[in-house]
């Protein structure tokens, strides 16, 4: 699909809700995703912050509510039709296999082919090695060894691999959920600047995460999200790192436990 | 918390992972102190970051020589080879006789190994290989004889059957999610009963033989699997002197046994199948996480339902050869030959749960066992042992790969 550049907005929730029998997962919840910029999802466990990625991935449908790509109205009906839409989800699972290289991991069911006496079509490894690597190398991640396989990676790297090759295939959105949940503080600072180039590169990208010091450095804007509800979404030249910190659920909590621990706040 | 990453600040410039081959590629480390490190100074070689390049890759070369699946079955086979040269070397065990006898029982073996090694990629088994065995070269024998079939036709209906049931293997696998030991167990109890009451009901006894002569006569079957090949340059040869002879002068091995040409085919497609195409990719996604090429558009089940069906093509090929070669079919053709086929797999550095293994590394895995098998015959040792060697083997490569693995998955 072509990009449209009247719509301000490239992803649009209005409005959105879904059920799941009796349970509410979520509730007249609005986030506008604008063109290039990096906008955190906020919540604990159970704000809703899964299924809101799976509406967006198009694994579910909304309820109620529109889902709008470019400004236009949509009805995704699988993960496949968000990918033609350029909207690439990254799971936490990442979807790499450790055992195989790096290579063969980013080309994985997309494997690039050149066909020999006319006849035989074979696995273009050459450039597989070659795209792979350069592609890394653009979001500034050195290779050692496009043969050397993604098991003996870090898990900032893993995770910025996952990202590069959602980046290659096409993607215009980028979906992270919780990338830096399982990282250590040097590693999370790499996948942060690894969103930090999507964003240069003109990408938009959703970030999920429940760790503010993660999502404030790098994100444009913040949406929070608390027990099915937005309790809003603000830019960061409207916000501090700490109101942020409060309004999240989380925030709450741990005053009162510092509270009940008599630590003073 | 580290303070907010500067945009223009290069992520690479910050120490990533810890690791010291990862600090040590970094170009600035290279031109300086680490210098001296490097083995070979590219000659005349441009700015550091080629020189890294050069640097890095002189030293994964021995890494990745050792991390090849395949490395420990060459190494092994050499080995053995170089114990028989030394323990039998003058047996007549590497004369020409004697090496067309343990490339037989190779090739025979090779055939389903390398059905079981793509299959066990994939991270699937199928102990239903060596009842296949029996089963299809049943199949094949009993129409001809008592029907009056064309032998082809007969072959041809066994290869039909063989996939039939091959799908039928994999599909259950797939769409159950039970695991493929206990699916294709069943099988194998199932096939072995079906080939033994099968032969009761129609010839009355468990091994029915004359289809040899029949299957001689077929021009179609002669050619693909009856006998040898190159059989001019093994007279021309023994002509000259060069292989031993007869007493009339034609040579004591009349040909290439034909098993060992498809052995070869078949190895050497199944391997270039494996590393060279996309379908290779797949198998070894399928086999390293099924969830995860599942999620990029991997066909999983595709990938190990037409496995389960090449395992069961290469099990008809062994029968087809076997039959043509012995002249019967007998119901307990084929026994263990599963195992045997697992164990040439693993010997070859597959390993058993799937994601890493190689189609060379099962060729050499079952040229070990026909090596060592023969070649126990040649010396004074008793036969016997051939089977606690066997296991040792096994335990040893099952070890080893195992470190494979620890180092591939977990070095950081």
């Amino acid at each position: 699909m072509a990009p449209n550049p009247n719509s301000e907005f490239i992803l649009e929730l209005e409005k959105v809700s879904k059920y799941f029998g009796s349970v509410i997962a979520l509730r007249d919840v609005t986030v506008r995703l604008r063109r290039g910029e990096v906008h955190c999802l906020l919540g604990d466990n159970g704000a809703g912050k899964s299924t809101l990625i799976k509406i967006l991935a198009g694994c579910h449908r909304p309820t109620e509510g529109t889902f709008k790509v470019d400004g236009e109205p949509v009805a995704l009906n699988s993960p496949c039709d968000a990918l033609d839409r350029g909207i690439a989800t990254v799971y936490q699972d990442l979807a790499l296999v450790p055992l195989m290289s790096v290579a063969r991991n980013f080309f994985m069911g997309r494997e690039p082919t050149r066909r020999v006496g006319g006849v035989f079509r074979l696995f273009d490894r050459a450039r597989a090695s070659e795209i792979a690597c350069d592609k890394l190398a653009d979001m500034g991640i050195k290779v050692r060894d496009p043969q050397q396989a993604v098991g003996t990676m870090s898990g900032g790297e893993r995770q910025c691999l996952a990202i590069a090759r959602a980046i290659h295939f096409g993607a215009r959105v980028l979906i992270l959920d919780e990338p830096t949940a399982a990282l250590g503080v040097r590693q999370s600072a790499n996948v942060l600047r690894i969103i930090n180039r999507a964003r240069e590169k003109g990408i938009s990208v959703i970030f999920i995460t429940h760790n503010v010091h993660h999502a404030y450095p790098v994100g444009d804007s913040f949406t929070l999200l608390n027990r099915g509800r937005s309790m809003g979404t603000f830019r960061k030249t409207e916000i501090a790192r700490d109101q942020v910190l409060d309004m999240m659920a989380g925030g709450l909590e741990m005053q009162k436990l510092m509270a009940e621990f008599g630590v003073r706040v | 918390m580290e303070s907010q990453p500067d945009p223009r600040l290069p992520g690479s410039s910050t120490p990533g992972p810890q690791t010291a081959a990862a600090e040590s590629q970094r170009p600035e480390t290279n031109g300086g102190p680490a210098g001296p490190k490097v083995v070979e100074p590219p000659p005349g070689a441009p700015p550091p970051q080629p020189a890294a390049d050069e640097r890095v890759r002189s030293l994964s070369t021995f890494h990745r020589v050792m991390g090849r699946p395949e490395s420990a079955s060459i190494a092994g086979a050499i080995l053995v080879f170089v114990v028989f040269a030394l323990t039998a070397g003058d047996s007549g065990m590497f004369a020409l006789d004697g090496v067309i006898n343990w490339s037989v029982v190779s090739a025979y073996l090779g055939i389903v190994a390398t059905g079981a090694c793509l299959l066990m990629i994939a991270g699937e088994f199928d102990l239903s290989l060596g009842s296949m065995i029996g089963f299809t070269g049943m199949m094949a024998a009993i129409p001809p004889l008592f029907f009056g079939w064309p032998v082809w036709l007969s072959m041809l209906l066994a290869l039909a059957c063989a996939l039939f049931i091959g799908w039928v293997n994999g599909t259950l696998v797939v769409k159950t999610g039970l695991p493929s030991f206990i699916v294709t167990l069943g099988f194998l109890f199932i096939l072995r009963g079906l080939t033994l009451a099968l032969s009761i009901i129609f010839a009355n006894r468990t091994i029915v033989s004359g289809i040899g002569d029949l299957a001689a006569q077929d021009p179609v079957v002669r050619f693909l699997f009856s006998g040898t090949f190159a059989n001019e340059l093994f007279t021309w040869a023994g002509k000259h002197g060069w292989i031993a002879t007869l007493d009339d002068g034609r040579p004591l091995v009349r040909g290439m046994p034909k098993v060992i040409l498809w052995w070869a085919f078949i190895a050497i497609a199944a391997s270039y199948r494996l590393t060279h195409t996309r379908f290779g990719n797949w198998i070894f996604a399928v086999g390293g996480d099924a969830n995860a090429a599942k999620n990029v558009g991997v066909p999983v089940r595709r990938v190990k339902v037409s496995l389960f069906m090449f395992t069961a093509l290469c099990a008809w090929l062994f029968a087809m050869l076997q039959v043509c070669d012995v002249g019967s079919a007998a119901a307990d053709r084929g026994l263990q030959k599963e195992f045997e086929a697992i164990i040439a797999a693993v010997i070859g550095g597959t390993l058993l749960t799937g994601g890493y293994g190689s189609v060379v590394g099962a060729t050499f895995g079952a040229l070990i066992f026909g090596v060592v098998q023969i070649g126990i015959t040649y010396t004074n040792v008793n036969s016997d042992w051939f089977r606690v060697f066997l296991g040792g083997m096994l335990l040893v490569a099952v070890l080893f790969n195992n470190q494979v693995r620890k180092r591939v998955t977990e070095a950081r």
